[in-house]
């Protein structure tokens, strides 16, 4: 069957593209900054809510971050190896998803083993805390997949190096910083009139204030909702905004996977 | 073999290929030529698949190219830049081209004759230039396909392997196969090559015998003739 051949082509690129990854000094560095970091704020916190908190401020800018520099540097890295496998008897998709998968898995590895060790160690199956961790890390493990294929796909459009890697970084600090900024001025600047609609299409489009009202509106703790998190709650209830902000993240992963597997179909090597 | 009819391509507004048309139906090693920027490259990745023509049709085993992807079991690649994952053994790197390929291979024959035994285990990364470009070499002849296409093989060779290089090539060449080559050094070209397909703006220039080009230049050598090629005027 064809579409099955397909596939394996691209889980074995997949493989190798992961097993590459794993063996790199980065994503040791990487894991051990999770474990150490578990470690230091269950142990000195004694409180996993507390942890779970100050973890997802740390998650929700640090992953995208990684995530970006990680992506790119890969895509560049690998130029000649593409080229060498683009030669190969294997689809074009296939190339690019395995290449893609591999980034976004080993980084997402890194952080589930990183923060999980700790986590279990100190008890987590036993807390009601569990689902908010699994959540923490669902999340964590979206804004990786997201933020790489933003990457590759930053790095597919510019040849050249230096601006491809300046478009990235550019790009995790408009939207994990530059962003709000500009939110909240625009919501002082137009109080007066009704803004729900507008800070709740404002969230949605920014994968990073997503995250952090999907987390949030999960620990339900209103003082740290702000503005948009207390619009969503009221708009959707809980239930229905967890669906809805974990859909859009959904939607934030396969629109840039699809428009690289198209834009990469017609692209000259 | 490889059929190309009318093959244009720019690369933003610079034309690399004009209309070029080239049929190559017999085995043998052909010397893709041609000065810097005359589409050596672009027609090579344009066969290869790599790079997607702006009009003209290529085929290859009678099969056209494009949207397929099947018709590269039947070709062979060296490529030109020998760069691989930094953090796989060689080892892993031979098996991961043999499991995407799903052909049957000798590599153990060409381990020995480059004498890679001692490198299989370590990293690639921690390889020397010349150490990529054998395990490049490897990779590229492994396999039991009717099309060859070579990128400036030499790059980084020692003289012993030159010697191998030269043998496979010319082993390959008895078992019937088409063998593309590129390459800079005439010497090289000198040895191995039966026909030079001379490139120039674009399109092919000359085609035919080494013979044939020292008579049409007037030329003793190859690097003489080859260099006469593209100042004297064209009477073909």
């Amino acid at each position: 069957m064809r579409p099955l051949q397909l596939d394996l082509a691209m889980l074995k690129i997949l493989k190798y593209s992961f097993y590459d990854l794993i063996r790199s000094r980065w994503s040791y560095v990487y894991f051990l900054f999770y474990l150490l970091l578990g470690f230091v704020l269950l142990f000195l916190n004694n409180d996993v809510s507390k942890a779970i908190i100050t973890l997802m401020n740390v998650i929700i800018l640090l992953v995208p971050l990684i995530g970006t520099i990680f992506g790119i540097m890969y895509f560049y890295n690998s130029k000649e190896f593409t080229e060498l496998l683009l030669a190969q008897p294997i689809k074009r998709s296939s190339i690019f998803l395995g290449q893609y998968f591999g980034v976004a898995g080993s980084l997402t590895l890194s952080l589930v083993l990183g923060l999980g060790i700790p986590f279990v160690l100190y008890g987590l199956f036993k807390s009601d805390a569990i689902f908010d961790f699994t959540l923490l890390l669902v999340t964590g493990a979206f804004l990786t997949l997201i933020f790489t294929v933003l990457a590759f796909n930053i790095a597919l459009s510019n040849e050249n190096k230096i601006k491809g890697f300046g478009y990235a970084v550019l790009l995790w600090l408009f939207l994990a910083v530059i962003y709000d900024g500009l939110f909240l001025m625009s919501l002082i600047l137009f109080k007066e009139y009704p803004l729900d609609s507008f800070s709740l299409g404002a969230t949605m489009l920014n994968p990073i204030d997503l995250s952090r009202t999907l987390i949030l509106l999960k620990l339900d703790i209103s003082a740290l909702l702000g503005y948009t998190g207390a619009v969503f709650k009221k708009f959707f209830g809980t239930d229905q905004g967890l669906l809805i902000s974990m859909l859009m993240l959904v939607l934030w992963t396969v629109l840039p996977i699809w428009r690289l597997v198209s834009v990469a179909k017609k692209k000259d090597f | 073999m490889i059929h190309i009819e009318g093959l244009h391509k720019k690369f933003g507004k610079n034309p690399v290929l004009s209309g070029l048309d080239l049929t190559i139906n017999k085995e043998g090693v052909f010397a893709v030529l041609g000065p810097n920027g005359s589409g050596k490259t672009t027609l090579i990745k344009s066969i290869l698949g790599m790079v997607v023509p702006d009009k003209g049709t290529i085929s290859v085993q009678g099969e056209p190219i494009k949207k397929n992807w099947k018709y590269r079991k039947e070709i062979d690649y060296l490529p030109q830049i020998a760069n691989f994952p930094g953090n796989l053994k060689v080892r892993e790197l031979i098996r991961m081209i043999k499991d995407l390929r799903q052909s049957p291979s000798d590599e153990d024959r060409l381990i020995a004759l480059f004498k890679l035994e001692p490198f299989l285990d370590k990293k690639l990364s921690t390889l020397s230039g010349g150490t990529k470009q054998k395990v490049n070499i490897v990779l590229a002849f492994m396999f039991d396909s009717p099309l060859l296409i070579l990128d400036e093989p030499t790059t980084g060779l020692d003289p012993a392997s030159l010697i191998h290089l030269k043998e496979l090539i010319r082993e390959q060449r008895e078992m019937k196969k088409t063998i593309l080559i590129t390459s800079h050094i005439m010497q090289f070209v000198a040895e191995v090559s039966d026909v030079i397909v001379y490139l120039l703006e674009g399109n092919i220039y000359f085609k035919g015998s080494i013979e044939a080009l020292k008579t049409k230049t007037g030329q003793t050598d190859l690097e003489h003739a080859i260099a006469a090629i593209a100042t004297r005027p064209s009477h073909a």
